[in-house]
């Protein structure tokens, strides 16, 4: 049989089982799927200023949550979930059969990109409804929507994949990961608004993914103007994807590499 | 290469530290053959096996399993893969899937998988087909783990400790899928504690201890089995009186001719394949 096909195909049965397996457990599908609306609805409820001329916090926030999300479904949930397959022998039992380990992580892939899709869908619909978030209309910037959720979610898997080398156990893994997350959060300008943060924590968030992807966000769904109340008076969108890229390519390389099947 | 031997081990030496885990084994399993590793915990078997699943590399010494070095990467390990089998020790994943789903999901990773549905007979699950991992019993989980060691039809299946957890009957029906594959031609390499599965099972025995081969020999032969002393036991004076005889026969005629007749309680005993064992493993210390 062709390989690359055979690679192919093994990897779809495999997101196709992953996803089944994720539905399968109820307090996975509440924290991933869930908690973001559930933030949504109550940062939304609480604070309900107006940060400029028709931009409400509410919908900053729902621009910065759908970026949190990508970080969520593919960071956060593999970093936990990864070790997790480790401690249980899962990765140990797959390393014994033909499968290969691109197939494996196809598989991871897929279910990140349709939880993704879910939470997306989610967020939008909750936020147009609850609290006036603006649909774009230019498809220019719904071309934009489209190759940050992409670029994000790649990016925000490879990552998850590299960094679930780093937790000793699968049960101490969401004690290491979710304070990574959360703290990205507050310094990316999810839950603040960014220009409001010292410029040491601007500058720290500035290194990673999230901070950019919220950025991004904010140019699909705030009004164009609202870019002269950025740090740098604009929506650096060329910046933001050469952030992205490097990060990719560099989690990419590092998954690869470092991937334990075995906790040795 | 020639392929006339399943697997081949020439000087096999795995280090952890200072402290050799394995220290110098040879090891030949022909085609075809139950072979079972005896030994205490932590005398090296799980890591022997690991390094010949491909899991653990060597320090020094040749592996050759199915003409092929385990520690080799690449397509050619995948390829290899396809012929063998493993059931590791206990394994506690895939909890919220369901028999059916994870046997033929593994079956799909196969070139030549055996069919599913005849596959859960085999190893007893069909009325747990539809059941979570997660809820079977510790010995209806490790039946899972046989079957998804076997659903690739391999030449060769490595079984570590494969009926802990068992009851007695399940033990015997497992027995008999061992020799139903043995009989369609696989290799099998045998872990256990159990010397009754290790008797009832294996064409030869490997004896390990302190990370050496102390002895290979068929169950019957091990540690002089065949030769050794037999104790003839029987009740006189109102005490049990015991002598260890290399001609028991000719005892039993002596005491029968002195009790003329019926010897109360007469008992003569073969050393089993445990007390030879357990005498084995002593020595080394």
């Amino acid at each position: 049989m062709n390989s690359l096909r055979n690679t192919l195909r093994i990897g779809v049965l495999r997101g196709g089982l992953e996803l089944k397996q994720f539905l399968r457990q109820r307090e996975s599908v509440v924290f991933t799927i869930f908690f973001p609306v559930i933030l949504l609805f109550i940062f939304g409820t609480v604070f309900k200023d107006t940060i400029a001329p028709g931009v409400t916090f509410s919908q900053y926030f729902v621009a910065g949550m759908i970026a949190s999300g990508l970080v969520n479904t593919g960071f956060q949930q593999l970093a936990i979930t990864i070790p997790m397959e480790r401690d249980f022998g899962t990765l140990k039992r797959l390393r014994g059969t033909p499968m290969s380990v691109s197939s494996y992580f196809i598989g991871k892939a897929l279910l990140v990109t349709i939880l993704m899709i879910i939470q997306t869908a989610l967020l939008l619909i909750f936020g147009t409804l609850m609290f006036g978030l603006n649909m774009p209309s230019d498809p220019s910037i719904w071309l934009t929507f489209t190759w940050l959720v992409i670029l994000g979610s790649a990016c925000s898997t490879v990552l998850g994949i590299a960094f679930s080398v780093v937790p000793k156990s699968g049960r101490g893994a969401s004690a290491v990961v979710s304070p990574i997350v959360i703290i990205l959060q507050f310094f990316s300008g999810v839950f603040f608004v960014f220009t409001s943060l010292p410029s040491w924590m601007q500058q720290f968030a500035a290194l990673f993914p999230l901070k950019w992807l919220t950025q991004g966000m904010r140019s699909v769904f705030l009004p164009a103007d609202f870019a002269t109340q950025e740090v740098a008076k604009n929506w650096e969108i060329g910046k933001t994807a050469l952030v992205l890229i490097l990060w990719l390519i560099f989690g990419l390389v590092f998954a690869i590499r470092s991937f334990k099947w075995s906790k040795e | 290469m020639s392929q006339s031997h399943a697997i081949e081990v020439r000087g096999l030496v795995k280090k952890y530290g200072n402290k050799a885990a394995v220290a110098g084994v040879d090891l030949t399993v022909e085609q075809g053959e139950i072979f079972a590793l005896l030994g205490p915990n932590g005398a090296g078997k799980t890591t022997i096996v690991e390094i010949l699943e491909g899991y653990r590399k060597a320090d020094s010494g040749q592996v050759k399993v199915l003409g092929f070095d385990p520690a080799t990467k690449g397509g050619a390990g995948q390829r290899w893969r396809n012929q063998i089998g493993i059931v590791l020790q206990s394994t506690n994943d895939s909890a919220d899937l369901s028999v059916i789903e994870t046997i033929s999901h593994f079956a799909n990773y196969y070139e030549n998988p055996r069919d599913v549905q005849q596959v859960i007979d085999e190893v007893g699950l069909r009325e747990k087909i539809n059941a979570k991992a997660r809820e079977l019993s510790g010995g209806q989980r490790r039946r899972l783990d046989v079957a998804l060691g076997i659903i690739g039809s391999p030449q060769l299946l490595f079984l570590d400790e494969p009926t802990t957890g068992f009851d007695p009957e399940a033990r015997r029906s497992f027995w008999e899928l061992i020799r139903t594959l043995k009989a369609e031609g696989a290799t099998i390499l045998l872990t256990t504690h159990y010397l009754d599965e290790a008797q009832a099972l294996a064409d030869r025995v490997g004896v390990i201890n302190e990370g050496q081969i102390i002895e290979i020999a068929t169950p019957d032969t091990l540690g002089g089995r065949n030769n050794a002393p037999a104790k003839v036991m029987w009740l006189e004076n109102g005490s049990t009186q015991e002598i260890l005889s290399k001609n028991p026969t000719e005892e039993v005629i002596k005491l029968g001719q002195r009790f003329n007749g019926q010897i109360p309680e007469l008992q003569v005993l073969r050393p089993n394949l445990e007390e030879i064992y357990l005498r084995m493993i002593g020595e080394v210390k």
